[in-house]
């Protein structure tokens, strides 16, 4: 296993109150393991992200029970253990790669400098690696991209730029969190087609973040379903998509049309209402106003995470009234 | 008749570069298509391909250099504004952005019968009201600034606000690219629901092909300012001709 982490809580204490954003969020991920996750805005995806890479701000209160990497226990409120390992044991790609990479200093420049830092390489040797590195993630004439300034990529190719400086310290988690959101369709499955390649080749686990399902359905092993700071569902890609067991997860499948299947002009299926505000959560299960299955005990208790048989490799999920089994 | 038609339309930007000298930069090369009645029209087609650009030109906020584009049997360049603004309307892909912050839901609504119609307040807010209903929005919502309602609930207000003159087109420029796919069901349900209650026509344009192939009658698909596919939904998505409506689909998820 290398992570493990048991019962993450993250509240931010703001001026207009508290706001509880991750909730007794509990998952682990196994070496060289792809997990897709995916919710709507809001549910509290990027958050826990951040709690690893220690990137949360001053205002977030973190809470954990136990958190493991590598097997060795790591305190998510010590920025001394995370600023460690971040960037070399965990690296991260963010949405805007745009706004990722500083705008005033040549790409060159800020490769060198990641890779002089983290390595320890000399100039010329981290210009060489720099250079590979770009190579591998199919940008042409690498030597001469060095000198340009972020600004003059394109949003695909700052992308490029974003994930072989995330690679460069072969890292043992790399985290994408919507790596592709702001590209093309066409420029978005070559950047992603690129980063399981690298994943494969480099034994890496990988955690990624998109709130769309076809997506995290085409390049995830494992899926887990997050709303209103919970993961409701998490299992094999294959079987949560085949079987889903939570409302909300059957909801989310069947509400986004597909580009190659089914009828057009057809009602879809759409999950009423909007998600909860979390300053003012609902009581019971948080899903429960906009469930078409939920009763009494749904607004009263939270329903604890259940599995169908205890193991990683079958679905658990949280519903009083899960949906059956095929 | 078709409601629409555009002919051989080009369109170019023109800035203007230091040292006085023009540079001009050609955004819409010949594109030619119709829409009729009654029908929904997708357009898809990669960022900076000309998809807003077109929605612009027409609903003259922007003009163009060559071409012929006739609505309703008449010139789009001789039709009164008043005229125009009763034939089309436009919702923007930026429900937070695109609504003044300091008016009420009621009055953003009741705008264009207020200013375009000269409608009295009090008349005008039943009317919104009305409209609200239709578009799912609670009338004890009407009273609420725009920073008061959800991505979704905004996007109501917008097209809610286009539908106030009873245009007979609707052109909606990505609206729903920016909400989470359960809101996004909502909104492409109650669009279609609209097209039939008003017999509205509507472009509709996005980059998400699953979004246009459900919910358009037709597609076309813009590359680099040209039209390089236009057909019946179902065979531009079952049977793609051109090589690059044939990437789009493959690289779809
Ligand atoms: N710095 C912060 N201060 C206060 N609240 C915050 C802060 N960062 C995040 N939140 C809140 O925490 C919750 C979870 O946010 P998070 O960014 O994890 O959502 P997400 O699932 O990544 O959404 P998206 O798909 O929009 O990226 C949200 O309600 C958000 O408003
Ligand atoms: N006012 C303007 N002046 C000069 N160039 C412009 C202007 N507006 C747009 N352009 C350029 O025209 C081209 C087409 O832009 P347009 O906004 O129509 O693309 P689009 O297909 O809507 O893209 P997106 O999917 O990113 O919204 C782009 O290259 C853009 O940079
Ligand atoms: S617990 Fe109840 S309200 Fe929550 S998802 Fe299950 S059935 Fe719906
Ligand atoms: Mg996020
Ligand atoms: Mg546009």
């Amino acid at each position: 296993m290398l992570l493990e982490i048991e019962k993450l809580s993250v509240q931010f204490k703001t001026e207009s109150g508290n706001l509880l954003a991750l909730r007794d969020v509990s998952f682990s991920l196994e070496a060289g393991e792809i997990l897709g996750v995916v919710g709507e805005s809001g549910s509290g995806k990027s958050v826990s992200n951040l709690a690893l890479m220690g990137l949360l701000p001053d205002i977030a209160v973190i809470n954990t029970k136990k958190v493991l990497f590598q097997n060795h226990p790591l305190d998510l409120n010590s920025q001394k253990q995370l600023s460690q390992l971040r960037g070399k044991s965990i690296a991260m790609i963010f949405q805007d790669p745009m706004t990722a990479l500083n705008p005033s200093l040549t790409v060159g420049y800020q490769m060198l400098e990641t890779l002089q830092t983290h390595l320890g390489l000399s100039k010329k040797a981290a210009k060489m690696k720099a250079i590979s590195l770009l190579e591998r993630v199919g940008i042409l004439s690498a030597e001469q991209r060095l000198k340009v300034y972020p600004f003059e990529l394109s949003g695909g190719m700052a992308q490029r730029v974003m994930i072989a400086m995330s690679i460069s310290c072969n890292p043992k988690l790399l985290i994408a969190d919507e790596p592709t959101t702001a590209l093309d369709v066409t420029i978005q499955k070559q950047i992603l087609d690129l980063l399981i390649d690298l994943q494969r080749e480099k034994k890496m686990s990988m955690i990624f973040v998109s709130h769309d399902l076809a997506l995290v359905k085409k390049y995830s092993q494992r899926i887990q379903v997050m709303y209103a700071g919970e993961i409701i569902e998490t299992g094999p890609t294959d079987q949560v998509i085949k079987n889903p067991h939570h409302p909300y997860t059957f909801g989310l499948l069947k509400a986004r049309p597909s580009a190659h299947a089914g009828k057009t002009k057809e009602h879809l299926y759409a999950i009423p209402g909007t998600v909860p505000s979390l300053r003012a959560r609902p009581s019971g299960c948080q899903f429960h106003p906009r469930c078409n299955r939920s009763t009494e005990v749904c607004k009263k208790t939270n329903p604890s995470v259940s599995s169908l048989q205890p193991s990683p490799l079958q679905t658990s999920f949280s519903c009083h009234h899960p949906l059956e089994s095929l | 008749m078709n409601l629409l038609s555009v002919k051989n339309l080009n369109k170019s930007y023109v800035t203007k570069k230091l040292m006085g000298k023009n540079e001009e930069r050609k955004v819409l090369s010949n594109v030619q298509f119709e829409l009729g009645e009654n029908k929904i029209l997708g357009i898809v087609g990669e960022s900076g391909c000309g998809k807003s650009t077109l929605a612009k030109v027409l609903t003259r906020l922007e003009d163009f250099q060559s071409g012929e584009i006739t609505l309703c049997g008449q010139n789009l360049r001789e039709i009164p504004q008043k005229n125009l603004t009763h034939l089309v309307q436009m919702v923007f892909q930026d429900p937070y952005q695109s609504l003044n912050p300091r008016k009420m839901a009621w009055e953003i609504i009741a705008d264009p019968i207020m200013v375009v119609e000269k409608t009295p307040r009090p008349q005008a807010k039943i009317q919104a009201l009305a409209m609200m209903a239709k578009v799912g929005l609670l009338p004890e919502l009407s009273e609420r600034y725009p920073h008061q309602f959800s991505g979704g609930q905004r996007q109501r207000i917008g097209i809610a606000r286009a539908l106030m003159l009873k245009p007979k087109i609707l052109i909606l420029d990505e609206p729903v690219s920016a909400l989470d796919v359960s809101i996004q069901a909502q909104v492409l349900n109650l669009l279609l629901d609209l097209q039939k209650e008003f017999g509205l026509s509507m472009i509709f344009i996005s980059h998400d092909l699953s979004v246009v192939k459900h919910i358009s009658d037709e597609t076309l698909v813009l590359y680099f300012g040209e039209v390089v596919e236009h057909g019946p939904s179902e065979n531009v998505f079952k049977n793609p001709q051109h090589a690059y409506t044939k990437t789009l689909l493959e690289s779809a998820p």
